[in-house]
């Protein structure tokens, strides 16, 4: 079955059997390890990527073929050029990783979380992050790493002189 | 881990899907939000031979007022729901839409597949059950409107037919005089219901219930009204005795399973407890307050 | 002169991770990541019995499945030698694949190798196995009885593995009968597993060209890995390579060698070609290392006052069907000596009977410092037991009975020699962050109202570090550790140690340990490990040994660097070595102020002008053999209040007080502790590896086996009190497992305090809603019946 998808700003092609989840599509086909496959039963949030833009979806629970026609935006289309997303500077100023393996579904899911709500409390991130398991950090620095960027992003501008 | 594998066809309209359908018969399901059906296909406890995506049809993705009913089409995603900026006015669906799965889940997750795949502890259809809801059903034969009491019909089982697809669901709106709540007792975000509970009540302009509407899940093969504290309600002016009487019925009409959410007498326990705290907040949020 | 360097102190800096910039731009390299020319996929097929004889394979319909390239069972094994692997106990061996019979349920029976990984699972899904089905055993306690004897392939037909004992067992005895008070209670730490969120894997290459065997593993001891395989295969331990590269979490999962890891060498040796094995996460639940299942009987015996004469502890613990609990060979019971805890008791015994059941193999993961988890709740629901008992406060009986600071070295009844600790200090640090005098009067007043609120104590200490080569080895091998450092020309450096970290911060932490002992920009010195080719020999990461042990590698290899330096610094600066000192992060001369010279531009001259006679260049080595363990303590307050209506406990507040010694770096300790007070939360609430009486395995993913999230999570408050070991060479102690060892206890406790009005005193983990629900309607029934 073809399917035609733009990931992270670049367009591919692809023959693949229906039943190819979209994790290992972007894994494998792609080569875009980032994204990681933790579970088997779409309980970890290891896998989320985030579709069309803003809605954060669990790769491992959609079939390749699903992707056609849509955009998908994985961990490593966060960064631009060399110049990390402020989520992915906040995830390192807060300590916010230890194994780094929830780490890109974190951060994709935060991604989309601030699209949506850009000023959010504690405890809405907390929420936001309840499809994400972590084993390591006890989620309080991954809630001070989005705190931080949320903060970023709803820091008065400048005035200029 | 894998799915089997399937032949997959998309649909880009209604009737395509209906086709396709009518095509393959029992053989073909269809595939929406997915995050019910992908992780059975996973463990390969379903094995469609075909699946039909009709998650491709924009048209099917609307939450619409119209008149006195609310109408939810068949790709609305729960996430569509929970960002609906008059969802405060449906506060039953307003408690159930955070409380579905998880976050991300209900990015993708539909209600109307969720009733369509009618999991005896899922949320929805409690919901549906106490809302009054029915389902738009559509097939070769045509359209036709089916009550939420009859469109559950076992676990796991509902009224569509061969060769049909819900297409939506709708809600009866709430008049003034009139709210509900939905409770959901669960061991951690994204586990399925211990217990659940829905109430609507309607009172009338002398302050008594003119109107009431209970529901429970996870405590059966299917989500049940619990129509003996319906019945006990109507007419009854709002009070800690007719609470009380109203859960027990729900503990008494309550047959949960046994699993590693709790044994059954737990469960039933749990399905009294809960009608009893969703009674009091939709009493709460009518003005009525003072029974806890 | 001074260059104007950055500030090169280093330890003590809650400095920004050096691995992050991989992890967070999804760059890391897990095992998974990695894909290799030709590379083949293997899946497994497991045994839906847990006990049965096999009667036939029938791999037909596998090998018709387009992809499939091989099938491979105990019997193809077997001729190869390798049906039985020994465990890392050394005292035992575990089936690779199944031959003859399954002992547990979802044991591995066959595998699969195709060309993709959907292949595979076609594959084993039509693998036939013939089985006859067998009674199984599943309760420890039937198993002791020798009805159904699990393992005819050892001598011995029993189902009894080993007997443990340590202490005055007469004394004890003795002193228990002659208590004031004594309490007894029969406490069991369920069964549970830790889960990682990358699941075990391995990519074994037998290159046929170069005659060498690289196995790409998630592997928490790869050096310990090699020679393991190297004794079981065969193969020379040159022609073996382990790699483990980033590893997604391990907390004792990855130490064990699974069979997966065997199959895919095999596959690769048999096929000539790459064969990749990723286990699902119901695998990983159902057939790799669990943690705990120890059922614990608690004796403490006290003067009327409050004074402790006297522990037993007596225990039962569940082995699974294979003895495969990687513990040094001489603690089969791990360090669960360690039971006398923080308290100074003039009299202790502790004995331990292991059982083989029907259960998959294990015991000794999930953050336990080897059996400490279970000691150290052991002891703090004991103290919490004996408190209730007494009718004082658990606070006061602890501090009436804390091992004094004065103390120090402390030799416990159980041969333990505690190196440093102020209990007191650290309790008091906890109380007064928490205001426990003011909770105990919110709670008489909650109380008053019906109200159950909780506050629960724990104050362990433990005991990390493995170990000293007098008394610890794995399979012989002693558990030193290593660090191998190479200073370049210009001031920078690379280091290698021999453990693995799997998130514990070393490429952060190890670079700042050097550089506090070579005055040199931690930004400089890049930190490996896991590569058997290059690093060190070393036990690996597990048991919190990597800072006590290879920690100390690091420090002692940095100082025959400076020495070494020094030497080359008076060459330089053309003074007699011994006017050379170590000053301010530099070298200086004595008596001639002003004249110095930076350990970089030493760096320099050790290529470019070495002294005459001596080795150019700029490295150590340094194999540490540590001369005790590291003992760690803490104290922990849970806050709590429980909903008799459902069962429920909402944790309010939760202090934490540590006291792991000098800290290396504050911010990844912190970070541990809030890791490890999770993965205690969850065990106190939500947790437990299950079978029925069928020995059916009840948490097969995580839709049962629950992790919390970010919601259930509580909010931790953390701090610390610093006594620095007086025999590591940099005062630190190790940590990773602490909150681990300490927390469940400060739950548990707190829920039983909650509950103490009701009369209820004792509950096992995990508190679900359920079970505290019920213990509450009984004993409000209880108390209605005697009304």
């Amino acid at each position: 079955m073809k399917v035609s998808v733009k990931v992270n700003g670049t367009q591919y092609e692809r023959d693949v059997e229906p039943r190819m989840l979209l994790s290992y599509f972007l894994r494998e086909e792609l080569g875009l390890t980032g994204t990681h496959v933790g579970c088997d039963s779409s309980s970890c949030g290891c896998c989320v990527v985030a579709l069309d833009g803003d809605r954060a979806v669990k790769s491992c629970t959609m079939f390749a073929v699903m992707a056609d026609g849509h955009e998908i935006t994985t961990v490593e289309g966060l960064e631009q050029g060399a110049v990390l997303h402020p989520l992915q500077q906040g995830f390192w100023d807060q300590h916010g990783l230890q194994c780094g393996y929830c780490t890109p579904g974190m951060l994709m899911t935060s991604y989309a979380l601030l699209k949506h709500n850009p000023d959010p409390s504690d405890t809405e991130i907390r929420e936001a992050i309840s499809g994400n398991l972590c084993r390591c950090t006890g989620y309080q620095n991954i809630v001070k790493a989005i705190r931080q960027e949320a903060d970023v992003i709803n820091a008065p501008q400048e005035k200029s002189a | 881990m894998f799915p089997a594998s399937f032949d997959y066809r998309r649909a880009r309209s209604i009737d395509e899907a209906l086709g396709i359908l009518s095509q393959y018969g029992g053989d073909a399901r269809i595939l929406a939000g997915g995050q019910s059906l992908i992780p059975a296909m996973r463990y390969r406890l379903a094995r469609p031979a075909v699946l039909v995506d009709i998650n491709p049809i924009d048209d099917l993705s609307y939450i619409i007022e119209d008149g006195d009913t609310l109408r939810i089409g068949a790709r609305t995603r729960d996430s569509d729901l929970e960002r609906w900026k008059a969802l405060a006015g449906y506060p039953l669906i307003a408690d159930a839409a955070v409380l579905v799965a998880d976050p991300v889940v209900r990015q993708m997750g539909t209600i109307v597949g969720s009733l369509c795949h009618n999991d005896p502890a899922g949320d929805w259809p409690v919901v549906a059950l106490t809302g009054r809801a029915s389902l738009v059903v559509r097939g070769a034969n045509g359209e036709r409107t089916i009550p939420i009491d009859d469109f559950l019909v076992d676990s796991y089982a509902t009224a569509v037919a061969d060769g049909e697809m819900a297409t939506e669901v709708r809600f009866p709106r709430p008049g003034p005089g009139s709210a509900g709540a939905y409770y959901k007792m669960e061991r951690k975000v994204g586990d399925f219901a211990t217990a659940a509970a829905g109430t609507r009540v309607t009172l009338a302009a002398d302050g008594t219930i003119a109107d009431a509407a209970i529901a429970i899940g996870a405590a059966g093969p299917k989500a049940m009204r619990v129509a003996a504290a319906e019945a006990l309600l109507r007419g009854q002016k709002p009070s800690k005795e007719a609470v009380r009487a109203a859960a027990d019925a729900a503990r008494a009409l309550a047959d949960p399973t046994a699993d590693n959410r709790g044994s059954a007498e737990y469960k039933k326990e749990m399905a009294a407890v809960l009608v009893e705290r969703a009674l009091l907040k939709t009493l709460e949020r009518l003005g009525v307050g003072g029974l806890r | 002169m001074t260059t104007t360097d950055k500030p090169r102190h280093a330890i003590g800096l809650s400095m920004k991770r050096k691995e992050d910039p991989r992890f967070i731009r999804g760059r890391g390299r897990y095992v998974d990541d990695i894909v290799l020319p030709n590379m083949l996929h293997l899946a497994l097929v497991h045994s839906p019995y847990p006990h049965a004889r096999i009667k036939n394979i029938d791999s037909t319909a596998a090998l018709a499945v387009p992809g499939v390239k091989a099938v491979l069972t105990g019997k193809d094994l077997e001729a190869a030698g390798l049906a039985w692997i020994p465990t890392f106990h050394g005292y035992d061996k575990q089936m690779v694949l199944a031959v003859g019979k399954v002992l547990y349920q979802y044991q591995e029976v066959a595998g699969v190798v195709a060309e993709t990984r959907e292949a595979a699972h076609d594959g084993a899904e039509l693998v036939e196995v013939d089985y006859e089905p067998l009674d199984p055993v599943v309760d420890p306690f039937e198993a002791r009885k020798d009805t159904i004897i699990l393992r005819d392939d050892r001598e011995n037909k029993t189902n009894h593995i080993y007997h443990w004992e340590v202490g005055a067992r007469e004394e004890t005895d003795k002193a228990l009968a002659a208590s004031d008070v004594h309490i007894k209670e029969r406490i069991y730490f369920q069964r549970c597993h830790p889960a990682p969120l990358e699941p075990c894997g391995g990519i074994a290459d037998m290159n046929p060209a170069t005659g060498r065997l690289t196995i790409y593993m998630t592997s928490q001891a790869p050096h310990a890995h090699r020679t393991v395989v190297s004794l079981v295969t065969g193969i020379p331990e040159d022609k073996i390579h382990i790699i483990s590269p980033d590893i997604g979490g391990g907390f004792g999962n990855k130490v064990p060698v699974y069979p997966g890891y065997v199959v895919a060498a095999v596959a690769s040796v048999v096929l000539k070609v790459p064969v990749k094995w990723i286990e699902t996460r119901t695998e990983n639940l159902t057939t790799t290392g669990f943690a705990r299942d120890y059922h614990m009987d608690v004796e403490i015996g006290a003067d009327k006052d409050g004074k402790v004469t006297a522990l037993k502890v007596g225990t039962v613990a569940d082995h699974g069907a294979f003895d495969a609990a990687a513990d040094p060979t001489k603690y089969p019971a791990g360090l669960f000596g360690i039971v006398t805890g923080s308290y100074d008791f003039p009299h202790a015994f502790t004995e331990l009977d292991a059982y083989f059941t029907n259960k998959a193999p294990g015991g000794v993961a999930y953050r336990c410092s080897f059996r400490v988890t279970e000691a150290s709740y052991a002891i703090e629901r004991g103290m919490d037991l004996l408190a209730g008992r007494l009718g004082m406060d658990a606070v006061e009986l602890r501090r009436r009975n804390f091992v004094g600071k004065d103390q120090f070295p402390y030799r416990s009844q159980l041969g333990f020699v505690y190196d440093s600790g102020d209990y007191h200090a650290t309790l008091d640090k906890a109380l007064e962050a928490i205001g426990y005098d003011t909770l105990r009067k919110e709670q008489a007043e909650c109380r008053a109202r019906g109200e159950l609120m909780g506050i629960g104590i724990s104050t362990f200490t433990e005991v990390v570090g493995a170990g000293p080569s007098k008394h610890f080895d794995i399979m012989g091998i002693k558990m030193f550790d290593s660090a191998e450092i190479r200073i370049h020309p210009t001031g920078s450096g690379i280091v290698r140690a021999g453990t693995r970290h799997q998130g514990q911060g070393h490429e952060t932490t190890w670079a700042q340990i050097v550089a506090e002992e070579l005055g040199l920009d931690p930004q400089n010195l890049i930190v490996e490990e896991g590569d058997t080719d290059t690093a060190p020999y070393g036990l690996g990461t597990y048991a919190s040994r990597s800072t006590p042990v290879a920690g100390g590698a690091l420090a002692l290899a940095s100082r025959k660097i400076r020495e070494k330096a020094r030497k080359i610094a008076a060459h330089v600066l053309e003074v007699a070595e011994d006017d050379v000192e170590w000053e301010n992060y530099a070298f200086t001369v004595k008596g001639v102020p002003g004249k110095t010279i930076t350990m970089k531009e030493v760096a320099f001259a050790a290529y470019t002008n070495p002294v005459p006679g001596t080795e150019p260049g700029l490295e150590a080595t340094f194999y540490y053999d540590p001369p005790n363990m590291t003992f760690p303590n803490g104290a922990y307050i849970a806050v709590v209040s429980v909903d008799p209506e459902t069962g429920e406990t909402k944790v309010k507040r939760f202090v934490a007080v540590d006291d792991c010694g000098v800290v290396i770096n504050p911010m990844i300790v912190e970070g541990q502790i809030h890791g490890g007070l999770t993965e205690g939360y969850a065990i106190a609430f939500m947790q437990e590896i299950r079978y029925d009486e069928g020995g059916n395995h009840m948490n097969t993913n995580f839709t049962e086996y629950l992790v919390p999230t970010a919601v259930e999570t509580p909010v931790w408050e953390t701090g610390s009190t610093v006594t620095p070991s007086p025999h590591h060479p940099i005062g630190a102690k190790g940590v990773g497992e602490s909150p681990n060892v300490g927390s469940p206890a400060a739950f548990v406790n707190a829920v039983m305090d909650a509950l103490s009005p009701l009369g209820i005193t004792h509950l096992d983990m995990p508190l679900t809603r359920e079970k505290v629900w019920r213990a509450i309607r009984d004993a409000k029934a209880a108390k209605a019946a005697t009304a």
